[in-house]
C-alpha cells in the first residue's frame, strides 16, 4: 500500500497541550512526537490522563491550549487515517448486531453516506476479519462472544478503515494472559504497515513489543530518550499520586 | 365471534381501523427498535405526552389537531435532544418538565374548547374505530417518510446507537443524527396516537420491538419482526374488543403487554433449561 502522506511529517505531533475538565487540570504541558512506523506504549497510573490524551488525539475532546497534529494536519481533516479501538469495558454487549456488521462500522466515513455498505466495504471487512482470525464468527451475534473474541472484533473494526495509525485503549484489560500474548503478536504483525499507539497500565508486558514508551501522569513524566529509573517509576506511580484525582 | 369478520367485510370503519393498525405497526417496528436499543423510552414518553399541547392549541383554533400534534412532537424532540446533547446532567428533569408542561398547555386549551371531555379522552386514549380515510392517508405519508429515512441512513443510525464515540471518530455528525432520530420518534408517536392515544403510545412503540430483540440479532430483523408483531397485536386487540365493546386502544396494549410477559417468561425458561443442562 502506498502512503498518501509525505515522508517528513510525524505520524502524531503534540505541542504544549493543556486540558482541563470543569476547572480541574487533567493534562499539563504535553509534548509527544510519534514517527511513522512506531509501536508506542503509553503507560501510567489510572486517572493519569491516558484515555483523555487518546481522546484529544482522536478529536473527541478539545484542548484549551496547544495543538495536536496527525501527519501534519489537524485531526478533523485526518479522521480517515486513524483507527480506534476503545476500552472494552464501556461496551454495550447486549446490542443485537452481528460480528460482520460491527466490523463494517469501521467503513463509516469512507463508504458512501446514503444506503447500505458496498460490496467493496464487505470485501475489506472480510479481509480484516481473516487477519484477526474471526472470519468464522462473521455471522455470530456479539452477545455470544468471549472477551478475547470481542477484542478482536473491535480491532478488526478499527482496521476496516484501512488506517495509517491505530490507537488502542487497554486492549487486553479483559482477557486472559494467553490470549493477551496472541493479540500482541497480531499487533506486531499489523505494525509492519502502520503506526500503533497503545495504552497500557502494565509496563513490563508491553515493553517486549514496543519501540517507544511515554509515561503519563498528568504531565509526561518520561519518554523513550530518558532511561527508566526507579526515580521515574517513583514520579510516575509514587510522587505524583497525591495529585491524581479519580475523576471519571 | 364471527360477527367481527362479517362486520369487517361490510363496515368501512372497521376496515379503516384494521388498515390504521397496519400503518401504525410499520412505524412502531422501524422506530421502536431504535428506542429499545438506545433505552430512550422515557425520552419518547416525554415527546408523546407533550404532543397534547400542540393538539390542544390546534383544536382551540379550529385547526387539524394532528397537524398540531406533529409540530408539537417535533418541537419537543428538538428541545429534549438539544438539552440532552448540551446539558447531560439535567436530562431527566428536563424531559419531565417538557412532558408535563406540554400536557398542561393542552389541557388548558382543550378545556376552553367545545366538547371538552370526548375530545380529551380520544386524544389521551385514541380512537381507532374513528380513523378517517384522510387520517389513513396522513399515516401512509408519515410511514413513507420513516421508511425512506431509515433506509437511507440505517448504518449511521445503527452506529450511533451502538457506539456513539466510535461513530464520532469515524466522522459521522452524531449530534445531527441523534436529533434526526428523535424527530423520527416524534413522527412515529403522532402515527401511533391515532391508534392508541398518547398515554398508551409508549407501550406500542416499545413492546413489539422489545419482544423482537429477544429472538433476533440485528436491528433490521428486529424492525421486521416488531412490525409483524405490531400488526398481530393491533388486529388481535381490535378483534377481542369488538364484541364486548371494550376500548380498542387499551385492549391492544393489554394484548401487547401479555405477549411481552409470556415471551419473557418463555425466554427465561429456555435459559434456565439450558444452564441446568450444562450443569448436569
Amino acid at each position: 500500500m502506498t502512503s498518501i502522506v509525505p515522508e517528513k511529517n510525524l505520524a502524531i505531533e503534540i505541542n504544549e497541550l493543556n486540558f482541563s475538565f470543569e476547572s480541574l487540570l487533567i493534562l499539563e504541558n504535553i509534548n509527544m512526537n510519534i514517527e511513522p512506523g512506531d509501536f508506542v506504549g503509553l503507560v501510567g497510573p489510572n486517572g493519569g490522563g491516558k484515555t483523555t490524551l487518546l481522546k484529544l488525539i482522536l478529536g473527541i475532546y478539545k484542548a484549551q491550549s496547544g495543538q495536536v497534529k496527525v501527519f501534519g494536519k489537524p485531526i478533523k481533516n485526518q479522521r480517515k487515517l486513524i483507527g480506534y479501538v476503545p476500552q472494552y469495558a464501556n461496551f454495550n454487549s447486549d446490542f443485537p448486531i452481528s460480528v460482520q456488521d460491527t466490523v463494517l462500522q469501521g467503513r463509516l466515513g469512507i463508504s458512501r453516506s446514503i444506503g447500505r455498505y458496498s460490496r467493496y466495504d464487505k470485501q475489506i471487512a472480510h479481509k480484516v476479519m481473516r487477519e484477526t482470525e474471526i472470519d468464522n464468527l462473521a455471522q455470530r451475534s456479539i452477545q455470544s462472544l468471549s472477551g478475547g473474541q470481542m477484542q478482536r472484533v473491535l480491532v478488526a473494526r478499527a482496521l476496516a478503515a484501512e488506517p495509517e495509525i491505530l490507537l488502542l485503549d487497554e486492549p487486553t484489560a479483559n482477557i486472559d494472559q494467553r490470549a493477551e500474548k496472541d493479540i500482541f503478536d497480531l499487533f506486531k504483525a499489523i505494525n509492519q504497515r502502520m503506526t500503533i499507539l497503545i495504552i497500557s497500565h502494565d509496563i513490563s508486558f508491553v515493553s517486549d513489543y514496543i519501540n517507544k514508551v511515554f509515561c503519563l501522569n498528568k504531565t509526561m513524566v518520561c519518554h523513550d530518550s530518558s532511561p527508566v529509573t526507579s526515580d521515574t517509576i517513583n514520579t510516575l506511580y509514587g510522587g505524583h499520586i497525591s495529585e491524581v484525582h479519580h475523576h471519571h | 365471534m364471527f360477527e367481527f369478520f362479517t362486520a369487517l367485510t361490510s363496515q368501512a370503519f372497521l376496515q379503516n381501523a384494521l388498515l390504521g393498525g397496519i400503518l401504525a405497526s410499520i412505524g412502531c417496528g422501524l422506530t421502536g427498535s431504535f428506542v429499545v436499543v438506545n433505552r430512550i423510552s422515557y425520552m419518547a414518553g416525554g415527546i408523546a405526552h407533550s404532543v397534547l399541547g400542540g393538539m390542544g392549541v390546534a383544536y382551540f383554533f379550529g385547526l387539524n389537531p394532528f397537524a398540531g400534534a406533529l409540530i408539537a412532537a417535533l418541537l419537543a424532540a428538538v428541545i429534549i435532544g438539544v438539552i440532552k446533547l448540551k446539558w447531560q446532567h439535567q436530562e431527566d428533569t428536563t424531559i419531565g418538565a417538557v412532558w408535563a408542561v406540554g400536557m398542561a398547555i393542552g389541557i388548558i386549551f382543550i378545556s376552553k374548547s367545545e366538547g371538552y371531555n370526548t375530545n380529551l379522552m380520544s386524544f389521551l386514549f385514541g380512537n381507532i374505530l374513528f380513523i378517517s380515510t384522510e387520517q389513513l392517508f396522513i399515516m401512509l405519508i408519515l410511514d413513507i417518510i420513516t421508511i425512506i429515512f431509515v433506509a437511507a441512513f440505517y448504518k449511521q443510525l445503527v452506529a450511533i446507537s451502538f457506539d456513539i464515540e466510535f461513530a464520532t471518530v469515524r466522522g459521522i455528525n452524531v449530534n445531527l443524527f441523534y436529533l434526526l432520530l428523535l424527530c423520527l420518534i416524534a413522527i412515529t408517536v403522532v402515527l401511533l396516537i391515532q391508534v392508541v392515544g398518547l398515554i398508551l403510545v409508549i407501550a406500542l412503540l416499545t413492546l413489539p420491538a422489545a419482544i423482537a430483540k429477544q429472538y433476533v440479532h440485528s436491528i433490521g430483523l428486529m424492525m421486521l419482526l416488531a412490525a409483524i408483531l405490531g400488526v398481530l397485536f393491533t388486529t388481535t386487540g381490535l378483534f377481542i374488543s369488538y364484541e364486548p365493546d371494550l376500548p380498542a386502544g387499551a385492549t391492544i396494549i393489554l394484548v401487547a403487554g401479555v405477549a411481552y410477559l409470556l415471551s419473557s417468561l418463555f425466554k427465561s425458561f429456555i435459559r434456565f433449561k439450558r444452564s441446568s443442562r450444562i450443569k448436569s
